[in-house]
């Protein structure tokens, strides 16, 4: 066996079964020994990030680990954004790079680049592998890695004499990594202590992170028995289901009015898998003033206390502990909180402002309703994201797969055919800024060869309208750079081009069929949806806010 | 803002102290000395390093050590502890009366002198960092030609061991 065919064979009893990649000089013989074996798939991308990406998006929908493959030097590069972005967002990835034969690393070889050293600040761990008989212990271990304790970007890194040299080791039964012991469960004083806390608080608020995603089920058990007053981050989204009653919305810089009031006033919160991140805090001075107590769960113990000090800190796996929470929860006495928190929903809930153009609101909304919100959602980065997560109804977890850390535009198609890839029975609609989409557009060949039926949405407004809405409320209305439409392409004619039938939607009286009929369509579709070119996300808590500062409604008339 | 020394173990491998440093660099913890070395331990080195922070920081500090997955133990000595670095300080001498002055310094501090030249002498100085900077000011009136010091070593006093028995809880 070369190592080529035992990198294979050990990918394969790690249980994977597709491989997204770009093949390259530095890492044929992999490709050589992957076209013999036909129990491995590949999917073939554009550029590596969108491999990286994809095998994002495909760990996210399924909650197994995404696989990418890339070449050397350039090849290997090109995966940084998405290794950041996988580790930002804490998603299980390995990442397979070629690497220069041993004999020529350091020399500046051909396509040679110190892909560990680059890498090692964005994954979770890395390996250069130098003796082909370690290859099925660090593939164990990189997968064991990647898919335990707080998840993450795993990169293995193997020079070509080495996949193309003779095995005679073997392939461990066990991963033995002394220094790597995450704490499963939750310390059991910690947790009374919690439901104690819980049973004495008047103004309880739940908070659930990306980390809560494969905790669905308790954590529903747990507030639908206590009545607990549920919030969900933007990775957090579907955790809670949207149409449930107890949930308030998103919370942070463009969360709900409800949401980030009850933050506000709340004695008492119960973050499960979050950190707390900026984009939910604010200014950390006045975030949750009236707080009393944080119980804070991660599995991370260098995220508790991180930013907020927690006074019932809950190392574990969330699942873990939010089945025990639900075991010993009591319903909550705490009527007058939750009229409160109803009167704040009442006076300010979500709303789309009334304009005669066609507004991206009013798209997610329609694909929401026509979809009974059980697709999986992926999305770029930008004002389209921050109108999905507020105005799609997610009511399952695994199921909005977004870009939060990091802000990676270009995530979204890639991601969208990962998830696709894993969950092919599913409907994936991609909503997509024309900013956004252009960032990784080549992929749409990617949805084209293997035929993917993704449902592409963009939402044209023909500027990077997040930067445009800054500017606006920030930069006196400098609009530096941001203008797009008069060089965007013809969305319609460039799927066309890819063979990717392709539809505009201009008027509002067309929404409702439009959306109809591109989910009926049995394949891949991209719709140019033509909305208002100037229009700002709502609520806002400009950074570094409070919830006191929140800007409900956009601060002027729409300038044309 | 309290001085901390700070002792890690981790398995010997390839760019282990790069991890560690480019962390370090990463999340803005200040590192004032930073010493390596094998142990009696196969495949097990020692890291220790003298850091300045408030409990906070220090927390962070051991938090992200821990999350490596080559740390296998972390320990800040917050208890009595050992402290010693090693330092050659090299000095310019000009005339016998300098040289015996420098000579009743280096008693003064333990130092000794371990290369001598016509007009430079160089001492060996060992123990706690504070008392190397003395020795190293005492002698700044004559002339300090090239220091090296190694950075401070670290160990509990009394009964206390780093083992690596306790597992450590990371991810």
């Amino acid at each position: 066996m070369t190592g080529a065919e035992v990198l294979l064979e050990a990918l394969k009893r790690q249980g994977v079964e597709v491989i997204f990649g770009h093949p390259g000089g530095a890492i044929m013989p992999v490709y050589d020994a992957l076209y013999r074996r036909r129990d491995l798939r590949h999917v073939l991308v554009r550029h590596e990030q969108g491999a990286g990406h994809a095998a994002t998006g495909y760990a996210r929908a399924s909650g197994r680990v995404g696989v990418a493959m890339a070449t050397s030097g350039p090849g290997a590069l090109n995966l940084v954004t998405a290794l950041a972005d996988a580790m930002m967002d804490a998603t299980p990835v390995v990442a397979i790079t070629g690497q220069v034969p041993t004999g020529v690393v350091g020399t500046d070889a051909f396509q040679e680049a110190d892909v560990t050293g680059v890498t090692m600040p964005i994954t979770k761990h890395n390996y250069l592998v130098t003796d082909v008989n370690d290859l099925p212990r660090v593939v164990a271990e990189a997968f064991h890695i990647a898919a335990t304790g707080r998840p993450g970007p795993v990169l293995i890194d193997l020079p070509k004499d080495v996949q193309n040299a003779e095995f005679a080791g073997t392939f461990p039964e066990t991963v033995d990594l002394p220094g790597y012991k995450p704490v499963w469960k939750g310390h059991p004083r910690q947790i009374k202590k919690a439901l104690e806390a819980l049973r004495g608080a008047e103004r309880p608020v739940l908070l659930v992170g990306g980390g809560a995603q494969g905790a669905a089920g308790p954590i529903r058990r747990f507030v639908e028995k206590s009545g607990i007053p549920a919030i969900g981050t933007l990775q957090g989204l579907g955790v809670i289901a949207a149409d449930d009653p107890r949930y308030l919305g998103m919370p942070g810089m463009h969360g709900t009015y409800a949401a980030n009031q009850a933050i506000h006033e709340a004695d008492l919160i119960l973050g499960i898998g979050l950190r707390f991140d900026d984009r939910v805090t604010g200014d950390l001075s006045r975030f949750a003033p009236r707080l009393r107590t944080l119980i804070h769960v991660n599995i991370d113990p260098a995220e508790i206390g991180k930013v907020l000090e927690a006074q019932i800190p809950l190392v574990g796996d969330a699942a873990w502990v939010a089945e025990r929470l639900a075991e010993g929860a009591e319903p909550l006495r705490i009527e007058e909180w939750w009229q409160r928190i109803r009167a704040w929903q009442k006076a300010h809930p979500l709303r789309i402002p009334e304009r005669a153009e066609l507004q991206s609101q009013e798209v997610i909304r329609a694909f929401g309703e026509a979809t009974g919100g059980e697709a999986v959602v992926v999305t770029g980065v930008g004002q389209h994201q921050m109108f999905a997560a507020q105005f799609y109804p997610v009511k399952r977890p695994r199921s909005f797969l977004t870009s939060g850390g990091l802000g990676t535009m270009g995530f979204g198609l890639p991601a969208a055919i990962g998830a696709q890839v894993a969950r092919p029975d599913a409907t994936v609609v991609l909503f997509d800024g024309d900013g956004s989409f252009q960032m990784t557009l080549q992929e749409l060949a990617t949805v084209a060869k293997y035929k993917l039926p993704v449902k592409i949405v963009i939402l044209n407004n023909g500027f990077l309208g997040m930067v445009r809405q800054w500017q606006d409320l920030f930069y006196d209305d400098r609009y530096s750079e941001v203008y797009l439409a008069d060089s965007n392409p013809d969305f319609v004619r460039l799927a066309e081009a890819y063979g990717i039938p392709a539809v505009r939607v201009e008027e509002r009286a067309a929404l409702e069929a439009a959306v109809e009929r591109i989910l009926a369509s049995p394949g891949p579709v991209l719709a140019d949806f033509r909305v208002v070119p100037e229009e700002g996300v709502f609520p806002m808590i400009p950074a570094g806010g409070s919830a006191e500062e929140m800007i409900l409604e956009p601060p002027k008339e729409v300038k044309r | 803002m309290k001085r901390h020394l700070v002792s890690v173990l981790v398995q010997d491998h390839p760019r282990v102290l790069t991890r560690i440093t480019s962390m370090f660099a990463r999340r803005g913890f200040n590192i004032d000395s930073l010493a390596v070395g094998r142990t009696h331990l196969p495949g097990v080195s020692r890291i220790s390093f003298v850091v300045y922070g408030d409990d906070r920081t220090i927390e962070q500090v051991e938090k992200q050590l821990n999350r490596l997955i080559e740390v296998l133990k972390v320990v800040d000595h917050d208890g009595p502890r050992l402290e010693r670095e090693l330092a050659l300080v090299k000095v310019r001498v000009d005339g016998i009366e300098e040289r015996l002055e420098l000579k009743e310094i280096a008693e003064a501090f333990r130092a000794r002198i371990v290369d001598v030249a016509r007009t430079a002498l160089t001492f060996e100085v060992s123990g706690h960092p504070a008392k190397i900077d003395r020795f190293i000011e005492e002698l700044a009136h004559y002339g300090v030609l090239e220091t090296m010091r190694t950075g401070a070593l670290g160990m509990d006093r009394g009964e206390r061991v780093l083992r690596l028995k306790a597992r450590k809880e990371a991810v």
